[in-house]
Order: C-alpha cells, then structure tokens, then sequence
C-alpha cells in the first residue's frame, strides 16, 4: 500500500506551522499506523532530514502519550482506540492523510506533532486523589464495595488522560477527564470526605489552565479510546452542584482557633 | 574496589524487618525538611516512593522522561497484583507466598528479602483501596481474585485487565497530592544522563531537559533510581519504546554493581512478531492461561484450519509435560516448552513461529459472555492487532522478552554498592531470582516504593556525613561537560545508518544468541560482534537537528549507544553462568528430557559485576544461602 501524508511540521511553540506533504511507500495492511510513520521517519533520516516528532510509548493504547488528529479525528478513524492501535488495514490504498497535533489553547505545540499537556496534570495536582498517607490502611474488605459500584468506579477510572477529548471538543473543554476523575472517586466510600473540595478545585484549576466549558456536544465521548461516558459529565455536574449546597450549608471556618471557645 | 555487603539481619525470618526497622536510625521531622531526595522514574516504585518520601517531609526532586510521570511504563501490566491475604481461604499464608517466589526463582534470589515482600504485600492491598484503587469486587463487595501462573491458589487481585493502569494511577495521584503540597518538585520531560558522585558518595543527577535541550546539575542528600528493566536490549520486547538501560548502565560506570544481568524474562504469551517494520510486541495477559489451553499440531506440517484439526492429533504440550500445572506453569518454562515445539517444527503461522492458545473448551462449557466479560479488551486487542476473531479461532502466541530480573545490586536497604544510590522496582535485582512469577513485579515495585525505601534511606540520612554541596560543584561540571561531549560526539558523527538500524541488529543478535536458550559458542560470538557493532555505530550513525532544541532522535541515538555497551555485559554474564536456572537457559546444561539443570554446588550465589574502563567487568559473589527453604529440583510436572 502507499499513502500520501500531509503532516503539520512545526520547529517550535512560537514558529509558526505548516502542512508538509510527504509519501509513504511500502506499507502492509498489518502495519500500526505508527510504525507507518516510522517508516517515514527513518526514510528522511536516510536523508539527513529531520524526521517528523510525534509522541508514542507502550503502543498498546495504554499510557495515553500518542495524540494525533487523523483526517480531523483524534485517533483517527475507529472508536475506542489509540492512535497506536489503529492499523492500516482500515485505510484504502493511495489515500490522503492528513495528521495534526491535538489543537486546544491549554496544549501548545511544542513541535509538529507533539503538544504540552501538563495543564492535565495540574487539574490533577488540584485535587484528583485522595489525601491518605502511606501506612496504617484498613485491611481492604473493612469497606465492602458493590460489584456494580467498583464496576461504575473502573469505567471512569480507565481514562488514560491522553486529551483526545479537548481536541475534539470546539471550545477545547476538559470536561470528560474532569468528569471521570470526579466520579471515579465520588462513586467509591474513599473519596467521599474530599468529595466537595475535589470538584470546585479540578473545575477551578481546569479553568485557570484556559480550557474551555462544556456545550454538550459529547464529541469528547466520540472520540475517546477509553469509550468513558459523557453520562460522567453529568455526574459532575451533580457534584459540582451538590458541592454548592453543601458548602453554602456548613458553618464558615473560625477564624482562629480559638473563635471556637469565645 | 566493590564489596558485597548484603546487610541482612540475623535471627528469625518472620521478624527480621521488624527488628530491622527497629534498629535502623530515624531522621526527626525538623531535620527531614532539610533533607532532598532525588527520585528518578515515576513508575509503580518511583510514584510510590516519591509520594511517601514527601509525605514523611523530605524534600523530593523527582524526574521522569515522559511528559507526565502517568505515562510510566508500570501502566500497562495487565494481569494483576499477587498479596497473601488468603481471602479465598485456599491456603494461602505469608509463608506461601515467600515459598512460591523463592522456588518461583528457582532458588536464586534472597530469603530475606523474598520473605519482607510477602510480609508486606497484604499492606500494599491495604493502602492501593485506601487510595481509591476499584480493584474487581464480589457481589457482596469484598474483593475479587484470580490465580495466575506458577501458583496453586489464588491470590492476585485486579482491576480488569488494567491492573498497572489503576495501581499507577493510584500513586500517581499521591504524588499529585505531595506536588501540591509543595513537598515534591516534579521535573517531567527530563532524561537523566549521568550521576554525581561527591567523596564517592551518589549527590545529584545530570538531567537534559528534552524540551530545551538545556543540560543541569541537580544535587540532592541521596538519589533513588527506579527507572524500570533493559528487554529493549532486544529491540523487540513487551515494553514501552521509551523504556532504556541508561540510568542504570551510567550508574554500574560509576561503580554500582549490576547483578544477574542474564536473567531475562521470556513472556510467553505475546502476539507474535509480523514483519522487519515491527516496533514492539504486544503482550497477551499470562491471565489468559488461566482459560485458555496451548496447543500445536501433533505431527508437522499441518495445513488445516485449527477448528478442523480433532483434538487428538492436537498436542496440548504444557498438560502433556507439566500436568500438575498444566496451562499455569510458570514463565520461563512455558515459554521454553514453546519453543520446543516451534523448533521441531511444529509451530504455527508466519515462519513457524507461534502456537494456539485455545478458548473453544471454555466458552464451551461457560458461554461466550463470561470470556468476554473476563478478556474481552485483550480478544478486542488481538482483532486490532491481527485482524482475526479469537472467539471464532485460536489466538496464535509466541515468547518475546519482557522483563528483566536481573538489575543494580542492593543490600537490604535496597542501596547500591555506591553509598547513598538506592535502587528500587524492576531497576534492582533482589526479589525475584532467575524467575519473576505473574503478578510479582507490581508487588515489588509498591513493596519497594511505599513500604521498604522510605525506612532504610531514613536511617543513611541519619548516619551519614552528608556535607551541603552546590549544584555548581567542581563534580557536577565535570559531570556536565562529559554529557555535553558525549552529545556532541553523537551529533557529529553524521553517518549513514539510523539508531533504529543498528538497535535492531544488536537486539536480532541478542535474540539469537543470548534469548530463550544460550550457548558457549553463541555467547562468545555475541561478545565478538558488539564491540564490532559499537564501533560501526560510532562511526556511522546519522543523528539529525540539535542538541539545544526538542530531539528525540538524539535521546534515542543516546539510549541505543548504551545498548550497545549493555548487551556485553549481558553475555559476559550469561556466559559465566554454567548452568541452567529460570529463565537462563544454557543449551550444555540440560536433562535428558530437556528439563534445565541447576547447579547448587557452583552457582548459588548472586553475580555482582564491577566496572572496568576498557576491560572486562569483575565478577563479585554474594552466596546465597537458603535458611529456610531448601533448594529442591523445581518441578511443575
């Protein structure tokens, strides 16, 4: 099989960009499309080009580092799967590729095809765990768990955090991963104690990183490897919500710690 | 001069660690804040030790290469976390587990250490739920387990088959947490490329920030490498592309002694190799073998479809050979019994290379939806992969190299030959002897990372004389500026061949020569022609762009050079090692039936290798001696 590739080549976060077409020879139906790109890549190197830089690491739709746009789909053409897994088998021979980086504010592209991503992290940092020290757990059935409760916990614990939802999304939203983090822990007794304080500190931070709202497009879910639902979405907006009241309906913090006793 | 001091202490097995823990000195929290750990690797050990060690108060520099310390390569074990709850009340106990890693291993790694890992496995269970872990539950919410291969119980618990993913995440999210905190200072897209040793003690790392390419000093009180295994020594392997030798291979230069280099994990259960594009092999669960039956043809060459072959002329060769363990046996065995069969001729598919893994019997007797329920992301795997239905017909399977047991020799205190280097997760060689059973290297790493570290590098801050250092200390230039050659060198050769190119011949060397079975003559050939193929890549390797500016085709030429001093060391050791243990299998020391032959009396000891610039490495022994579980023929049979 050949393709023709038009792939975005960029030296740097404040250059500016370009599609570059190149063609890619030699192809079998059971190649990853990744390793097509290898192939390209090794192609220019024996030319003494630079090859094209593009994010990738377990290659087995896991680990959530490669992100790239496919003919105007994150991870191309197949739901539910990486970029990593889709194989050329499901591309018709001589066609046109087009392959761009994640496109969102919050991600800027570091070079052609890789972008920066840590703005998910620092959602994270924000409040996407549990606050216990290591040491001195209960033993693990102390908390008895439903099977459909770890099931609903697992569904939203399986985002891999690779962004293909703010690319999709029109105002580059991180709602979906937002949302599977939030439930992920609201749905388990663990994350209970911290469950008001997560959501407003994950929304927060996902605005301060300059990702975008939620419009219920659900072009997040569409595009997801993971398939997590944008019924999650919802869920965090109940948290969100319920945080609200809540919060409105506690005492306010005394101001010293001594208020208490005056 | 290296000396082996294992540090072991005396007395019982069952209390050494507790008495241990109890002797070793404590930091008081005042001191702690004074104090900066560097940790490098953000995988199941590193996360973990990284979160705890800034919990306790340290102040932690903790660096990853990957854009996110998510992204480790921990995140795509499937199968499972092995803990001696016995909440099946199958038998299982402490000792058990000790017992089945020990023989596991096949009687080379430490009594000790092997036992603090069971002790300490029920813990990890603990603290992975309090962190919000959904391990897989029962109806009536306790949680689930599954057996896995090697084993007589069951004992492994899970999520899915996503295990790493989850238990990642779950330190990950600790470490997000310590990050927040202000305690730990993470460094993401930066690649550790040499040590720094101040009066021969580990004090800070030189990093290259892959992003600017800008290369800096980072001092610190001690330094924790958990920087995974080497099975991409292969260049074809189950691991992430990313994973690499370097930080440990730079260590073992700076006289950390490397142990058991040749103990090298073949999985059996991989999608086997397609075509010369081919960048990795993808792993199919070890969870599979607990349904599904390996077979091949019972005479060759057989060209009927797998449905059309009647199961007596079927030769389910693992039942046949190792009926008490049938399917289950462990790793390095079966993947040894496949080959056999591959090479007599039998095997299946492109080039003879694979046999089926067989679930017709299950969904037979079970129904379609519970296999599907159980192993239907790796069926929808395999589909992808191949293209073919593995409901409909059999998956076809083949060994690829995995993980690697051997690692940086530590005492146990999980410390280095070079005082203030500790060495946690697949990185070190302790736990796991000539063999690592499923389900273990996730124990080991949360062992390692949550439980063990964080005392035993409490007590060498406390003890040792650590002066203040500046990040611009006369070692730490020097350190610089070996690194800035060493890129330039690289940068400059401007060859014709790519770093792929000569890392996929060392790993076809490698393969042939130092892979699944071993002999002298292979050996000494392999140890013939790398220091060719070393010289060649020096001399002829195109690396394009800068070394100032993102690159990746530089961090990998770096990571391939490495290789390609590694791989020496590798079958020096495998080499040395008369003798067939685990997965080390030398062709000259086998029975009649092809069963591996140990010798005791000659090799049960640890190999230590010490570096020599532009000499052979020198062999340490640290015997081992078994208290407590007398070596016995391992059998599975």
């Amino acid at each position: 099989m050949k393709f023709t590739l038009k792939i975005w080549r960029q030296e740097g976060p404040h250059e500016p960009g370009r599609f570059v077409t190149y063609e890619a020879h030699e192809v079998s139906p059971g190649m990853s499309f990744l390793e097509m790109l290898d192939g390209v890549n090794q192609r220019l190197l024996g030319k003494g080009e630079e090859p094209v830089a593009f994010e990738q690491d377990c290659r087995e739709g896991i680990c959530g580092s490669c992100s790239l746009v496919i003919n105007g789909i994150p991870h191309g053409p197949d739901q539910g799967i990486t970029t990593c897994q889709l194989y050329m088998r499901r591309f018709c021979d001589g066609a046109d590729i087009t392959i761009e980086p994640w496109r969102a504010k919050a991600f800027p592209i570091l070079k052609d095809l890789v972008v920066d991503r840590r703005g998910l992290d620092r959602i994270m940092q924000a409040g996407g765990y549990i606050s216990v020290n290591t040491g001195g757990a209960v033993d693990g059935n102390v908390l008895l768990i439903g099977k459909d409760q770890a099931e609903a916990a697992m569904d939203a614990a399986s985002c891999i955090g690779c962004g293909a939802c703010v690319a999709a999304c029109k105002n580059a939203s991180a709602m979906l991963f937002v949302a599977a983090k939030v439930s992920h822990m609201a749905t388990l007794p663990q994350g209970r104690p911290e469950r008001e304080r997560r959501v407003s500190a994950m929304l927060e931070a996902m605005d301060r990183e300059g990702f975008g709202s939620c419009s219920n497009q659900y072009e997040c879910e569409a595009v997801c490897p993971k398939h997590i639902s944008a019924r999650f979405i919802a869920n965090l907006n109940h948290e969100y919500l319920r945080a609200g009241i809540v919060e409105s309906g506690r005492p306010s913090e005394p101001e010293s710690p001594h208020a208490e006793s005056s | 001069m290296t000396r082996l001091n294992s540090k072991i202490p005396s007395g019982p097995l069952e209390s050494k660690w507790d008495r241990h823990r109890f002797s070793e000195k404590l930091v008081s929290p005042n001191n702690k804040r004074k104090l900066t750990v560097i940790v490098v690797g953000t995988g199941l050990a590193g996360a973990s030790a990284a979160s705890t060690l800034g919990q306790l108060g340290y102040h932690v520099e903790c660096f990853c290469f990957h854009d996110s310390p998510r992204r480790a390569h921990s995140i795509a074990a499937q199968g499972g976390i092995n803990a001696a709850k016995n909440y099946q009340d199958d038998g299982d106990s402490v000792g058990r587990l000790f017992y089945d890693t020990i023989k596991g291993g096949d009687f080379r790694s430490r009594e000790a250490n092997v036992y603090r890992l069971a002790q300490v496995s029920t813990q990890i269970i603990d603290q992975c739920v309090a962190l919000g872990i959904p391990f897989a539950r029962e109806y009536g919410g306790q949680l689930a387990n599954r057996s896995f291969g090697g084993v007589q119980v069951s004992r492994t618990f899970y999520c899915r088959g996503q295990t790493g993913q989850q238990l990642l995440l779950g330190a990950y999210s600790a470490l997000c947490w310590q990050i927040e905190r202000g305690q730990v200072t993470m460094h993401p897209r930066t690649e550790l490329l040499d040590l720094i040793l101040v009066d021969g003690q580990a004090r800070g790392i030189v990093a290259r920030d892959l992003v600017t390419g800008r290369i800096s000093a980072h001092t610190a009180h001690a330094v924790v490498l958990a920087t995974g295994g080497y099975s991409n020594v292969y260049y074809l392997s189950t691991n992430a592309s990313g994973c690499n030798v370097t930080a440990t291979y730079r260590a073992w230069k700076h006289g950390a002694a490397f142990a058991n280099p040749c103990f090298t994990q073949i999985h059996p259960t991989a999608i086997p190799p397609g075509g010369a594009h081919q960048a990795k092999l993808t792993l199919m669960s070890e969870s599979l073998r607990n349904d599904g039956r390996l077979w091949v043809p019972k005479v060759s060459p057989d060209h009927r479809l797998p449905g059309d072959i009647p199961s007596i002329e079927r030769d389910y060769f693992l039942e046949r050979r190792y009926p008490r363990f049938g399917n289950l046996a462990p790793r390095d065995i079966a993947s040894r019994a496949v080959k056999v069969v591959c090479d007599e001729g039998r095997g299946v598919g492109t080039g003879g290379q694979g046999v089926y893994l067989d679930f017709s019997d299950v969904i037979e007797q079970q129904g379609l939806d519970v296999v599907r329920e159980r192993y239907g992301n790796l069926f929808d795997m395999y589909h992808r992969i191949t293209g073919e239905d593995a409901y409909q017909a059999p998956m076809r399977i083949y060994p690829a190299p995995h993980y690697t047991m051997g690692g940086l020799w530590v005492d146990y205190n999980l410390m280095s030959t070079v005082p203030g280097l500790f060495v946690i997760g697949e990185a070190n060689f302790a736990d796991h002897g000539a063999n690592r059973l499923g389900a273990s290297s996730l124990m080991q790493g949360l062992a390692d990372g949550y439980f063990i570290l964080p005392y035993t590098i409490g007590h060498y801050l406390a003890t040792a004389n650590l002066l203040p250092i500046p990040e611009d200390h006369a070692e730490a230039r020097g350190a610089i500026q070996l690194v800035e050659t060493r890129i330039n060198r690289l940068l400059t050769v401007k060859g014709h061949r790519t770093a792929a190119m000569f890392h996929r011949e060392l790993g076809t060397l490698l393969w042939n020569h130092c892979g699944m079975s071993r002999t002298e003559g292979g050996l000494t050939s392999a140890l013939q022609a790398i220091p060719k193929l070393r010289e060649e890549f020096w001399r002829d390797v195109m690396v394009t762009g800068s070394g100032d500016s993102f690159n990746q085709e530089l961090e990998y030429a770096g990571r391939v050079a490495d290789y390609l001093e590694f791989a020496e060391l590798l079958c020096h050791d495998a080499l040395h090692r008369q003798e067939s243990c685990g997965a080390h299998f030398r062709e000259e020391y086998q029975t009649e039936d092809g069963e591996p032959r140990r010798d005791d009396a000659r090799f049960a000891y640890v190999a230590a290798w010490e570096y020599r610039d532009q000499a052979v490495p020198v062999l340490h022994k640290e015997p081992l001696a078994f208290e407590f579980v007398p070596p016995t023929m391992r059998s599975y049979q």
